[in-house]
């Protein structure tokens, strides 16, 4: 009788795959981290106004040093942030949402800045920025990114650095 | 007189010897079209016979002789006005006289050596051609004819797999593994990829070959990187503990065997590249040379089974 090469078994077996545990299989994840840009208020009246939203962060990764918290942000604290980013990492900043400078000049039919529809897109705008740039392994060892999201008060005179995860 | 349309021309026909039962294989040409030559391996000789058919009838052909030649040689893109041969043979088929009437010369290159395979990439072209000259005192009548030559080589002793560990500090860990580090060109990459530390969320992972045609030397070097393969094999985030499994079968790409310095003109290098990609399309890569290489093809032979062993059920 003829006999046909077999191809070897071997040839296209999957290689032995190390066993993972349950405890693994069924951890919470090691990569969670929720930013939520939210509670817009305008303060103050008149000229003097302006609009800020509270950054609230929650996380498991070792790198930040509070796994919960909560800070106010301006739209000019967003614009910090980024300059500071853009500065001192090497990474590719994403943009902030609009400047919006149409909508602080004078005699609108509408509430300019301080209109309820646009202060609704900028949040959102704003909170997929904050997140995008959290994400980024790079991002993450900023000082001035732990700076805005964990610390109450911004201090636009720190000296920029690096972070290390303990 | 041989201008203005007078004068006796000819053509010229190559014909190889043993073409009934030769191969025939696939080139790329220049502009990305295939085109089918005869398959000669080093050490073969190539031999065949030349005709010359005389266009005009009654007239007489006067030469300075016919020749033919075997030659290999680079041609680089950039420079195409230099080839490079690096194997070069001539043979004189008739010395300098008229021809009469259609003629039939043969001729033998005897084991020719044949260091290189052919190949025609994106900046750089190695071939091998026959070219038959009839000389004349004005204009030379010209004929080339392709052959294309493979490489071949066998299993090789040493083959070991890759297995590395990678990742960016405290954010993504990962041990690659590919089952070898020499394929041959219908091999199957059999590989794995295990998650040590997922700190960031993945959305996919994709594994391509990518062709590096390097050119030039020195500050002149120039790479061309090709994606030849492309796909996905993972979807969704892993966590730690994961293993992804990867079965590349090779012989369905256009690959060539991995060409290093070829007569110090250019190499072709292939690489593994295996990316992940995060929620926000950011890409973490890592890349991995590995060797490809070219396996004779073997005859089939019938073999006797005997009588004892029953046939195996699997």
């Amino acid at each position: 009788m003829d006999s046909e090469e077999k191809v070897p078994q071997d040839s296209t077996r999957r290689l032995q795959p190390k066993k993972q545990t349950l405890d693994d299989a069924y951890a919470a994840p090691a990569n969670f981290l929720e930013i939520d840009v939210r509670d817009p208020i305008t303060h103050g009246i008149g000229r003097n106004r302006y609009t800020d939203y509270e950054v609230r962060m929650k996380t498991n990764l070792p790198v930040f040093k509070m796994k919960e918290s909560s800070v106010r942000r301006r739209y000019s604290d967003f614009e910090w942030l980024r300059t500071e980013l853009e500065r001192n990492s090497k990474i590719v900043v994403p943009p902030l949402p609009g400047k919006a400078w149409k909508r602080q000049l004078p005699f609108r039919a509408d509430e300019g800045i301080f209109d309820e529809e646009f202060i609704e897109e900028r949040k959102k705008g704003l909170e997929m920025f904050v997140n995008k740039v959290a994400g980024h392994p790079l991002a993450q060892n900023e000082r001035c990114l732990h700076m805005f999201l964990q610390e109450q008060e911004l201090d636009k005179t720190y000296i920029p650095g690096k972070i290390r995860s303990s | 007189m041989s201008f203005f349309g007078f004068g006796q021309t000819a053509d010229i026909d190559i014909i190889l010897s043993g073409s009934d039962t030769r191969k025939l294989a696939e080139i790329k040409t220049e502009d990305g079209k295939k085109e089918k030559h005869y398959l000669y391996y080093d050490g073969e000789s190539v031999s065949g016979k030349v005709n010359i058919t005389l266009k005009k009838p009654g007239m007489k052909l006067e030469h300075q002789g016919i020749k033919i030649e075997f030659i290999g040689q680079i041609e680089l893109y950039y420079d195409r006005g230099n080839h490079h041969e690096f194997t070069s043979l001539v043979k004189e088929l008739v010395r300098p006289g008229e021809l009469a009437q259609n003629t039939s010369y043969n001729f033998d290159f005897v084991n020719v050596e044949k260091p290189y395979e052919s190949y025609t990439g994106s900046n750089v072209r190695l071939r091998y051609f026959l070219r038959v000259t009839i000389v004349r005192r004005l204009s030379d009548i010209v004929k080339e004819s392709d052959i294309i030559v493979h490489t071949l080589a066998s299993y090789p002793e040493m083959n070991s797999s890759i297995k590395m560990e990678v990742g960016i500090e405290d954010c993504l860990h990962i041990e690659f593994e590919y089952n070898k580090s020499k394929y041959h060109l219908k091999d199957v990459i059999v590989g794995k990829i295990y998650f040590l530390l997922v700190r960031i969320k993945i959305k996919h992972m994709e594994i391509a070959i990518i062709k590096r045609e390097t050119t030039g030397s020195g500050p002149n070097t120039f790479n061309e990187n090709e994606t030849i393969a492309k796909y996905e094999i993972m979807d969704g985030a892993p966590v730690r503990g994961e293993s992804i499994p990867i079965r590349l079968f090779l012989a369905g790409y256009d690959l060539t065997p991995t060409m290093k310095d070829i007569n110090k003109k250019f190499s072709v290098r292939y690489y593994l590249n295996l990316v992940l990609v995060d929620e926000e399309e950011r890409r973490y890569f890592k890349q991995q040379e590995i060797v490809l290489w070219r396996k004779g093809e073997k005859t089939r032979k019938p073999i006797q089974q005997p009588q004892s062993v029953p046939p195996e059920n699997k």
